[in-house]
């Protein structure tokens, strides 16, 4: 007996719109029956998890804060995924992008101007961009599979920020923290309203999920994007570019990640040190998909998923459970979307003989 | 002495109101069909008749939605295609399934029992191939082999399970004139051993020539059973068509203008292993012409599109000119802005995006030849939706596309509409020169014919077009001059009137002009 997926003649138009939040309906369910396992009360675990950090101003600027790397990010990796590139290394675009913003607050402190924070937040995009061309050039030249390249560059750009931090950029005066001296204050990205933490970065976000999304859907490069996407042969036919491709959506979705990375040091930490981010850069991949790879979903979703780690962080604090609660949210999540979205495109068929031959029949 | 009159009167298969639905549609509806023993049986039908949805059920691939097949006398269940062959069934489908990489015996092999060793297969599928007069080597690579060949294979391949009916679906699509008429003293063989073959073509003339009945079909109904050689041509055609076929009308422009397509010598490497490498291709075709190339496929024919439309630009940009300006490195855009309008073979993912609408298919050949038409905003090119949208419906309205909504998907269309857009799309620009690979490839008789016409208006016109086709048919419908093109390598060209379907055949079966010439002026 063996289990096939069998092509659906037409998809259903309605669940593809119901197939996210129905994903979201399933993922909550699970995430009940975890934490009555757990001994927890579920519906007062799921309050705890998911409403409570929606009550205060606060912790609303707190959403935002979260939520603006994991938007700009997934919006660069919906453009990548759309031109069917597989950039998984987000993470560590986000963390070269840091790195390299973070060169002028760090070696020339001394240097007060205004200049500053715009050339961050523009080296940082650089950066991104330039980690991310590593996976494309060895794709385009030497046609190695962008999924691995680019994840394990995370690594690599992980330990050379560890490396960084505990090394030649560490705070002479910081106790031997592994951490740089704190920006000045014109190397900080400043805060949006005088209520609470939240910065610029949520608004680049937002800025960049429009940009997209009209790009996406009125310009010729959306058009390119998605028609390399389907059928390589058929961009070939048009006059566009495969290997260009790779290059640009590789590049546009490491500068989002680049700048996401600079704004997050620069807005909420002010300084390097050797974790910057809670995984932002592969969340960020369940944020595109969850968003359907649209932009505009992309902002819903993103808000959502900032929304677990938030909860994650409170319900530690509210019903004692680890934070690792927050990844399993996110993993259900991820499973869901996908497991839906297959379903929709597809039948499940339990096949009961197993007869090889039956591969011959096609004609 | 009884068993023998059961089998006079118990006939091999007998198909019962068999009925086939995809959702809605019925691909079948009430089929009845027999097949007496030691009978060639012609199963006739344009493309999308629903011949290959009859044989799909026959074979097990796919199950009837009602009605009943009945096995020498016992209904039965055809649950997969293993088990059509234990009954008895063969099939030889159109589209081998075959490892390029593998040998012969090895191919054989994947499909038999794994316990059988290599050796003895190889003895045996040796044994049957000389019996049946399809020489085969077993130890030679697929990669090598030709088409006909190939199709040997998955002869033999069916002949080692000693079936009592063969199926065969269009085995002589791929085949040059003289290797067909080795297939057919095969299949005669077959008939004289009593094995019965169903064989399922829309060429009638070959369905004259061999098969004792026919049952002819048309949108998923039998619509005539007859005894083909008491039929004629027209007859036939007309049970498989429903109406007189529109002929293709021309009346031929002899003027012919400049030369507006130049390829001189053109060398490309094949791409791939399996690929075919053009050798000293050299073309001209002027204005009011139309270059037919006939070739069987995988002779070269997608690889001098590729190199005539700059999908693949070539190393020499001098080796070809189009309206006298070199193009060779030239990428299709650069091509399609001197005038060049380009239709591929392959529809889907290659000159369509099957989920993309009909008006971004349209932008998808001319987004830089209709730059300042269909987008705006300067470095930004915004896309002018509505613009593209009402270009679509002219194309639509000018070429009789039959389409469902205002601008649907290309998937939702028949092949044939959706070929007559791809062609329409091209037509609408006007181009000065127009390439097309297999024009009516799986397209029903009526698009065809509308297509023919229209590339043969087009030269009219004043604009130089080249064909690529394997139907001979449709290259005599519509060519000034036929080239013919084998093993990468392309005849001269010599006017339609002149050339035979013999000639063209010897053409194809890579007997080449050098070698000829050179007997005669050995001669003289």
């Amino acid at each position: 007996m063996r289990i096939e997926l069998e092509k659906r003649a037409s998809a259903s138009s309605l669940f593809q719109i119901v197939s996210p939040l129905l994903a979201l309906v399933l993922t909550l369910l699970f995430g009940a029956l975890m934490f009555w396992m757990l001994g927890k009360n579920p519906g007062h675990a799921l309050y705890a998890f998911f409403i409570e950090p929606l009550l205060e101003v606060w912790s609303l600027h707190e959403l935002a804060i979260k939520a603006a790397p994991l938007i700009l990010i997934a919006v660069g990796l919906s453009v990548c995924y759309r031109s069917n590139n597989w950039n998984i290394g987000a993470e560590g675009q986000f963390t070269i992008g840091a790195i390299v913003g973070s060169i002028l607050p760090v070696l020339v402190p001394q240097w007060h101007s205004p200049l500053v924070l715009p050339l961050m937040l523009i080296m940082g995009a650089i950066g991104g961009a330039l980690f991310a061309a590593i996976p494309a050039l060895l794709r385009t030249r030497f046609n190695t599979n962008e999924i691995l390249v680019s994840l394990m560059l995370v690594y690599i750009a992980q330990l050379f920020l560890d490396w960084l931090v505990r090394g030649p950029w560490r705070d002479p005066k910081g106790f031997n923290f592994p951490q740089t001296i704190s920006f000045a204050k014109e190397a900080v990205l400043p805060e949006l309203l005088e209520s609470g933490r939240a910065h610029w970065a949520i608004v680049f976000a937002i800025i960049a999920a429009v940009g997209i999304w009209f790009m996406m859907r009125y310009m010729l490069k959306g058009f390119e994007v998605t028609v390399l996407g389907r059928s390589e042969r058929a961009g070939r036919f048009a006059g566009f570019s495969s290997r260009r491709m790779v290059w640009f959506s590789m590049m546009l979705s490491g500068a989002f990640a680049g700048l996401a990375g600079i704004s997050e040091v620069s807005g909420s930490i002010n300084h390097l040190q050797p974790s910057i981010s809670p995984g932002y850069g592969f969340t960020a991949i369940i944020v595109a998909f969850l968003g359907r790879l649209n932009p505009l979903g992309i902002i819903v979703s993103g808000f959502i998923l900032a929304l677990t780690y938030l909860g994650g962080e409170a319900a530690q604090l509210s019903i004692g459970v680890s934070d690792k609660v927050t990844r399993v949210f996110q993993g259900l999540l991820l499973f869901f979307v996908l497991s839906c979205d297959t379903l929709i495109l597809y039948r499940i068929r339990i096949v009961l003989s197993s007869d090889r031959a039956a591969v011959e029949g096609r004609s | 002495m009884t068993k023998t009159i059961d089998k006079e009167a118990v006939p091999l298969l007998q198909v019962r109101g068999l009925t086939k639905y995809f959702g809605s549609f019925a691909a079948n509806n009430g089929i009845d069909l027999t097949i007496a023993h030691g009978e060639i049986h012609a199963l006739l039908g344009e493309n999308g008749a629903g011949k290959s949805t009859l044989v799909k059920m026959l074979f097990g691939v796919l199950q009837p939605s009602a009605g009943e097949i009945v096995w020498t006398g016992k209904p039965q269940t055809v649950t997969s295609p293993g088990h059509a062959r234990s009954l008895g069934i063969g099939m030889v489908f159109q589209h081998f399934s075959l490892f390029e990489a593998l040998t012969v015996a090895e191919n054989i092999a994947l499909s038999l029992d794994p316990k059988i060793p290599l050796a003895t297969i190889a003895e045996e599928a040796a044994a049957l191939s000389r019996a049946y007069g399809l020489p085969l080597d077993p130890s030679s690579h697929v990669a090598d082999l030709s088409v006909g060949e190939r199709q040997r294979i998955e002869i033999v391949r069916a002949l080692l399970q000693n079936p009592k009916l063969i199926i065969l679906d269009e085995p002589t699509s791929v085949l040059t004139p003289q290797e067909a008429d080795k297939l057919f003293e095969t299949l005669f063989k077959l008939k004289a051993e009593g094995r019965s073959v169903l064989y399922i073509s829309h060429r009638l003339e070959e369905v004259q020539r061999i098969c004792d009945r026919a049952t002819v079909l048309r949108h998923g109904k039998v619509t005539g059973a007859c005894d083909p050689r008491r039929e004629t041509p027209a007859s036939l055609a007309r049970m498989m068509v429903g109406s007189e076929v529109a002929a293709v009308h021309r009346a031929d422009a002899n003027v012919l203008g400049a030369t507006l397509v130049d390829v001189r010598r053109l060398n490309v490497p094949a791409r791939t292993p399996f690929a075919v490498t053009l050798k000293d291709v050299s073309l001209r075709v002027r204005a009011g012409e139309v270059l037919a190339i006939a070739g069987v496929a995988g002779n070269g024919q997608g690889e001098l599109f590729d190199a005539l439309s700059g999908e693949y630009p070539v190393a020499d940009a001098e080796t070809i000119r189009m309206r006298d300006k070199p193009v060779g490195r030239l990428g299709i855009n650069g091509r399609r802005m001197l005038g060049a309008g380009f239709v591929p073979e392959e529809r889907h993912g290659h000159a369509a995006v099957s989920d993309m609408s009909l008006s971004d298919n349209l932008l998808l050949s001319r987004s830089q030849s209709d730059r300042t038409a269909f987008l705006a905003g300067g470095f930004a090119s915004v896309i002018r939706h509505d613009t593209i949208r009402s270009a679509a419906k002219r194309i639509c309205d000018m070429m009789d596309v039959r389409k469902s909504g205002d601008d649907p998907a290309a998937a939702s269309l028949s092949g044939g509409n959706l070929q007559k857009f791809i062609i329409g799309r091209e037509l609408d620009r006007q181009p000065s020169i127009l390439i097309v690979n297999q024009p009516t490839w799986g397209v029903d008789a009526g698009a065809a014919s509308r297509i023919r016409q229209a590339l043969i208006d087009l030269a009219r016109s004043g604009s130089a077009v080249v064909v690529i086709s394997q139907d001979l048919d449709e290259i005599f419908e519509v060519a000034t001059n036929i080239a013919v093109i084998s093993e990468g390598r392309l005849s001269q060209p010599f006017p339609a009137g002149e050339l035979t379907l013999e000639k063209i055949g010897l053409l194809m079966g890579g007997i080449h002009d050098s070698t000829h010439g050179g007997e005669t002026a050995h001669a003289h």
